[in-house]
């Protein structure tokens, strides 16, 4: 079954849209011209560095930086005290009195009290790098250390250490839908579960970087890596200037994958060129972004589904336990996403959930690819691989016996409003999978596992989301597209283009896309949540649906044509019996008083915001579904696993250009199948032991098997021409998949991540025992 | 403070030499002292591979490697596969055809260890290409669009 002989019966006529077109891009990356934050330099430019606290929980008793301002080239040392706001807030509603509205703030630089191992505590700022090494050294801060705590659940018991003065809850959520326990007096079977995500780190190739600096109206201008160059308005917080006085530029991103979406370097860079008054880089070492960047939440998950003994969902109990590391960050949410998609792609009617995270003494956790949607998979699609080794039912079957379907309510409260295509996915993967290879040998066992899930894209929909995009023609018919977006790898830009060029009929190679400019490109919001081609892609057509309409209008009034048979073509426009060049057509505009560039902003769908006990008709705008497949090998005496094979089919509603949604696909599978077998943030006591890429394996091109996407085109998305959103929603099946794969080869099942050859032999050693 | 030394490097065909600090590497020489930026800061330590050059003809991780070691070398870097008319090579073309680059930032280093494999001449396995790139790191593409832009690069050569 191919792509085509499922797409949608509302699929359109598509000329540009759907083409699988080099990226425009891609040409500059591959000539290695592309210049990236960390590539700009400034005559007369400073560095900057940060002093990191060196223990877990301590008070600071001591700093002093007259030794390091002592050395020769070294320009300024900064404590918290130097820092005109020195407070990052975040504030997520929707937290009840029991856990009181989250207002939660850090320190830009911590004055008196380190909480994590790594947290900022002095910034030094010199005329090199090579200073900068030197002095780092010496800025004394003496530390007396405190009890830490560096696990959630024993965050949350009684008499531990404090993390934070208000206790270490810090977000807590609830689901309770149904009759729970009728629903599990009534099964014919209970399944229980306990799994265990581990910390991941986003591992982008780029560094965090940027340049800062104060162009001639005294701006305070950032070119950093960023999803977000709305953080604009929180580096002016923190200087305590207006919002209007920075500027915030992303040039084309090294990988994002949420690691990118908190700030980075930008307050650091903003102090240093605020108080020097001249430019500023800063580069973070790897070993930097590894110690103290924020890392993927730890989970602890706990299942119980009652279902039929056909396989059908009855109840689902879960608790989840996820580990906030020592500030805030966006925890609380990743919390929420994970309670909504706790259930998965299935209807469950009778639900009861309790989730909470907790603040500990380890790195903070935030933002990454799934953002919480990711490691529930691990949960819930091994509990319904339990059930169906239980019941006897095939994997593929108990999964479409019970896939949402439109209509259907998710345990939340928010019903599906568009086509399920979760089914046509798993048969998409099955039917791709052909027989099961036989082992390459003897003590070898050969396993295949599939895995499907439900992620959300676009934001929340009490976050008042918009995205604005300013097009325009130029006199010469060529197109100026200008929006907010930063682009993280994924094509954001030229999407943005290829959509313009479907509407307007422009050639893409004349089509030049701005971009991610707080200042001078129109906002739209963060490249996070998988909201861009949502947000911004709806922005975009708007306002060429509005340029169209305009030129269609006044060339049909100059030349006594009806608009009605008008239409754009690449060249000009055309009607029967009729045609004019595009530059006349412009030139007609004008004298016509008929704009020729058009702003379109997109408003993402409302809602009310939740509170601790969840229950809304609309959380999130929508949903992407997807299934994969995947078949390994495991070698019995080494418990090494070999990837052979992996299928992966999302319907991604309609694909704008398949080479970008392929690449999300493979790239997303690569990233979960580190996490499902490879990747972990180690910490003894807090302390981050994880101190380079030599310790903190990613898949290399020999760990990855060959990736097959398959996308499927429903049309049913909320986006341009019926697109979903596949940023995030490609990454959760992984760990799933391998899971069951494992278990289908050696009778066990992995139930703790990464699933290393010592915990693969401990599952060939419990199948032996079983027998 | 470590002593100056000068270095002459021809990067991509253009010799200069500067004097600089005798501990900068190979990669902090090329990037800031010649202001060649193709070459990406990654990991510093040789394991990322985004920092992979040419110096004469051997890829080298060139974060691990200090410039002074390297004086009087020919290095190519990205850039360096470039047509004389700017347009690309034969192996960018062939990544450009396989869209090969996501966010782009491994590509300058994962071009110059398939420049490598190329330059042996021998026409290597998707197993072998595989295992000829698995010191450069990528964290967006899955690698599979990769190593298909080398096969067809290789199959290009073979025409």
């Amino acid at each position: 079954m191919t792509s085509a002989e499922i797409r949608s019966s509302k699929a359109e006529e598509l000329r540009v849209v759907g083409q699988p077109l080099p990226r425009h891009d891609q040409r500059e990356k591959i000539a290695g011209s592309t210049r990236y934050a960390g590539d700009f330099a400034f005559a007369n430019m400073l560095h900057a560095r940060l002093v990191r606290a060196p223990v877990p929980s301590a008070k600071i008793t001591h700093r002093d930086a007259a030794a390091a301002v002592a050395v020769p080239g070294v320009t300024c040392v900064l404590f918290g005290e130097d820092v005109p706001h020195n407070v990052i807030w975040v504030d997520v509603p929707g937290q009840t009195v029991e856990v009181a509205a989250l207002k939660a703030s850090m320190e830009v630089l911590a004055t008196d009290r380190v909480r994590f191992h790594g947290e900022p505590v002095a910034l030094v700022v010199a005329e090199s790098e090579d200073v900068l090494a030197q002095a780092c050294d010496l800025v004394e801060i003496e530390y007396e250390e405190l009890p830490g705590v560096f696990d959630p659940a024993q965050a949350l018991a009684a008499g531990a250490p404090a993390v934070h003065a208000r206790g270490n809850l810090l977000g807590e959520w609830c689901i309770d839908r149904g009759d729970v326990d009728e629903a599990f007096a009534a099964a014919d079977t209970v399944v229980e579960g306990t799994y265990q995500t581990q910390a991941v780190d986003h591992a982008y190739l780029e560094p965090e970087a940027g340049v800062g600096w104060l162009d001639d109206e005294g701006v305070l201008n950032l070119r950093v890596a960023t999803q977000v160059v709305e953080h604009y308005r929180d580096v002016a917080r923190i200087l305590d200037i207006p919002d209007s006085r920075v500027r915030v530029m992303a040039p084309y991103v090294g990988g994002g994958f949420g690691g990118k979406e908190d700030m980075t370097v930008e307050p650091y860079l903003a102090l240093a060129a605020w108080r020097t008054r001249r430019p500023v880089r800063m580069q973070w070492t790897r070993q930097e972004s590894l110690l103290a960047r924020p890392k993927r939440h730890r989970m602890l998950l706990r299942y119980r589904t009652a279902a039929r003994s056909d396989g059908t969902i009855l109840g689902q109990q879960v608790d989840i336990t996820a580990d906030s590391g020592a500030y805030a960050y966006l925890s609380a949410l990743v919390l929420l996403y994970a309670s909504v998609h706790a259930c998965g792609p299935y209807r469950a009617d009778n639900v009861r959930l309790h989730a909470r995270c907790a603040y500990t003494n380890n790195p903070p956790t935030s933002a990454f690819r799934g953002f919480g949607g990711m490691q529930v998979v691990f949960g819930y699609e091994s509990q319904m691989d339990l059930l169906a080794r239980e019941l006897g039912i095939p994997a593929a079957e108990i999964r479409k016996r019970n896939a949402l379907r439109r209509g259907d309510v998710l345990p939340v409260g928010q019903p599906i409003d568009t086509e399920v295509f979760l089914g046509q996915t798993i048969d998409a993967v099955c039917d791709r999978a052909g027989a099961k290879p036989p082992p390459s040998g003897p003590r070898r066992a050969v396993g295949r596992g599939m895995a499907s899930n439900i992620q959300s894209y676009g934001r929340l929909v009490w976050l008042n989301d918009s995205a604005a995009a300013w097009v325009g023609w130029q006199l010469d018919g060529s197109l100026t597209v200008r929006c907010g977006v930063p682009d993280i790898g994924g094509g954001q830009a030229s999407s943005l283009a290829q959509i313009a060029a479907e509407i307007l009929g422009t050639p893409m190679d004349r089509i030049t896309v701005h971009f991610g400019d707080s200042a001078l490109t129109p906002l739209a919001g963060t490249t996070t949540a998988t909201r861009q081609l949502l947000m911004s892609g709806n922005a975009v057509h708007e306002a060429c649906v509005l340029l169209r309409e305009g030129v269609l209008r006044a060339v049909a009034d100059e030349a006594g044509q009806p608009p009605e048979g008008l239409r754009l073509e690449p060249g000009g426009v055309a009607g029967p019996g009729f045609g004019m060049d595009l530059r006349q057509a412009l030139v007609v505009c004008r004298r016509r008083n008929v704009p020729i560039e058009a702003l379109g902003t997109f408003f993402g769908p409302k809602g009310k915001p939740v509170v601790r006990d969840l229950k809304a008709d609309r959380v999130f705008p929508d949903f992407t579904f997807g299934t994969h497949l995947c078949d390994l090998e495991v070698d019995l005496d080494t418990g090494k696993v070999r990837l052979l094979r992996y299928v992966a089919a999302h319907d991604v509603g309609r694909a704008i250009n398949p080479l970008s949604v392929q690449g999300q696909i493979t790239g997303a599978v690569a990233q979960g199948l580190g996490m499902a077998l490879l990747e972990e943030v180690a910490m003894e006591d807090g302390v981050n032991l994880t101190g380079g890429l030599f310790q903190y394996l990613i898949p290399t091109s020999t760990d990855v098997p060959d990736i097959e996407a398959v996308i499927l085109e429903s049309g049913e998305g909320m986006g341009p021409f019926g697109a979903r959103g596949i940023g995030e929603p490609p990454i959760g099946p992984p760990p799933a998949a391998v899971a069951s794969a494992i278990q289908d080869a050696i009778g066990v099942r992995p139930c703790v991540l990464p699933i290393t050859p010592e915990r693969v032999l401990e599952c060939v050693d419990a199948a032996r025992a079983a027998r | 403070m470590s002593e100056i030394v000068t270095i002459t490097l021809t990067i991509n065909g253009r010799r200069i030499t500067r004097a600089a600090g005798a501990h900068l590497t190979l990669l902090r020489w090329v990037r800031d002292e010649a202001g060649v930026t193709d070459p990406k800061y990654g990991c510093g330590e040789g394991i990322c591979g985004a920092c992979t050059v040419l110096m004469d003809g051997e890829p080298v991780s060139s974060c691990i490697v200090l410039a002074a070691q390297a004086d009087g070398a020919e290095i190519t870097t990205a850039a360096g596969l470039l047509e004389r008319d700017g347009s690309l090579g034969p192996l960018q073309r062939a990544f450009h055809a396989c869209h090969a680059a996501q966010c782009g930032f491994c590509t300058p280093g994962m071009l110059m260890s398939a420049a490598a494999l190329l330059a042996d001449g021998r026409t290597w396995s998707p197993a072998e290409i595989r295992a000829g790139l698995h010191g450069n790191l990528c964290r967006c593409t899955g690698y599979g669009p990769i190593v298909d832009a080398v096969e067809a690069a290789q199959r290009e050569r073979a025409q």
